[in-house]
């Protein structure tokens, strides 16, 4: 990771970070790419399955048009809502990262995932690029990898396994108590619900364009500006 | 260790180095030849953003190390490309 940075160490801050930033939009959009390749084929595959697994479609077929526009479009939603929070964790929480390093390390996570996609591994975008991104703050003299945060996010990841077969487990139950389509109905409002609630949370400690730059402060929220040093 | 394919991971950690790490490196190999002292860099202060200094000779060598990238783009666009739809068996 240190590579980039030596290579160009003679150009000016300006035009380094200038020119790294118009690299980075060809590999965040390879990551984009691998993104889909790899993460989005997880939720389109899950559903088709069980579309198969019901009788619904015939064995060995492919996925229909409709579970690939709305896996697309619910992947597409949730980063477009989500997504600054992510980048606030990953880019500035984890090591405050500037144009070369991120350049690496998006370079190396689309390249690792594009590979593992196409030899049928399957693997998590956030793992990949968050190995990157500490490998760049490892890399980098001076710059210092918050480990808290990669233990917090280590943590959660732990928990999600079983919190996410549990809560499978509890939404299969609810859906079959109740029983048919009226089940399935509640359970979607209910997940609904949820969702906006979430989203509703997250609002109130807002994290857009404007403040995903802000001075980290131990939590993903920036700290609010004193009124006085707007002025 | 029949449920670790090592063919494929030494694929994975070669190829994801040379494209993970060869690729920036060339870009910075070709963002230093771009600002190579030339007819602008006079103007520049250290604190300016031109990331071209008109130098023909360093504009040449950015202008391969960035076809390379390009080109190792496309190649892996054309893979990914390839899994999904693979070439119809002939008969």
């Amino acid at each position: 990771m240190t590579v980039p940075y030596r290579i160009s160490r003679s150009l000016t801050r300006g035009a380094r970070n200038h020119g790294f930033r118009i690299g980075q939009v060809g590999s965040a959009c390879m990551v984009s790419l691998a993104h889909g390749t790899n993460d989005a084929q997880k939720t389109m595959g899950v559903i088709t399955l069980a579309l198969i697994a019901n009788g619904t479609l015939a064995t060995g077929s492919q996925a229909p048009f409709w579970v690939i526009l709305s896996c697309a479009l619910a992947i597409s939603l949730g980063t477009y809502l989500g997504g600054w929070r992510v980048i606030r964790t990953l880019g500035k929480g984890l090591v405050e990262i500037e144009s070369p390093q991120g350049m690496a390390a998006e370079s190396s996570s689309a390249a690792i995932i594009l590979l593992s996609a196409s030899f049928g591994y399957s693997l998590s975008t956030t793992h990949v690029a968050t190995g990157s991104i500490v490998g760049t703050g490892l890399g980098k003299k001076g710059a210092d990898v918050r480990w808290n945060v990669a233990g917090r996010m280590a943590t959660a990841w732990l928990f999600t396994l079983p919190s996410a077969g549990i809560a499978g487990a509890l939404a299969y139950w609810l859906a079959h108590g109740i029983g048919g389509s009226l089940g399935v109905i509640i359970l979607l409002a209910i997940l609904a619900g949820l969702s906006v609630a979430i989203y509703l949370r997250s609002r109130a400690t807002k994290v857009d364009h404007s403040n995903v730059n802000d001075e980290w402060t131990g939590g993903v929220a920036p700290a609010e500006p004193e009124p006085a040093a707007a002025a | 260790m029949g449920w670790i394919n090592l063919s494929a991971i030494w694929k994975i950690v070669v190829f994801g180095a040379l494209a993970g790490a060869g690729l920036p490196a060339l870009f910075a190999i070709g963002l230093r030849a771009l600002v190579m002292p030339g007819s602008r860099v006079q103007t520049a202060g250290a604190d300016s953003d031109h990331v071209y200094g008109g130098n023909v000779l360093g504009l040449v060598i950015a202008g391969i190390c960035f076809l390379i990238i390009l080109a190792a783009l496309g190649w892996g666009i054309y893979e990914v490309y390839q899994i999904g739809h693979p070439a119809p068996a002939k008969h």
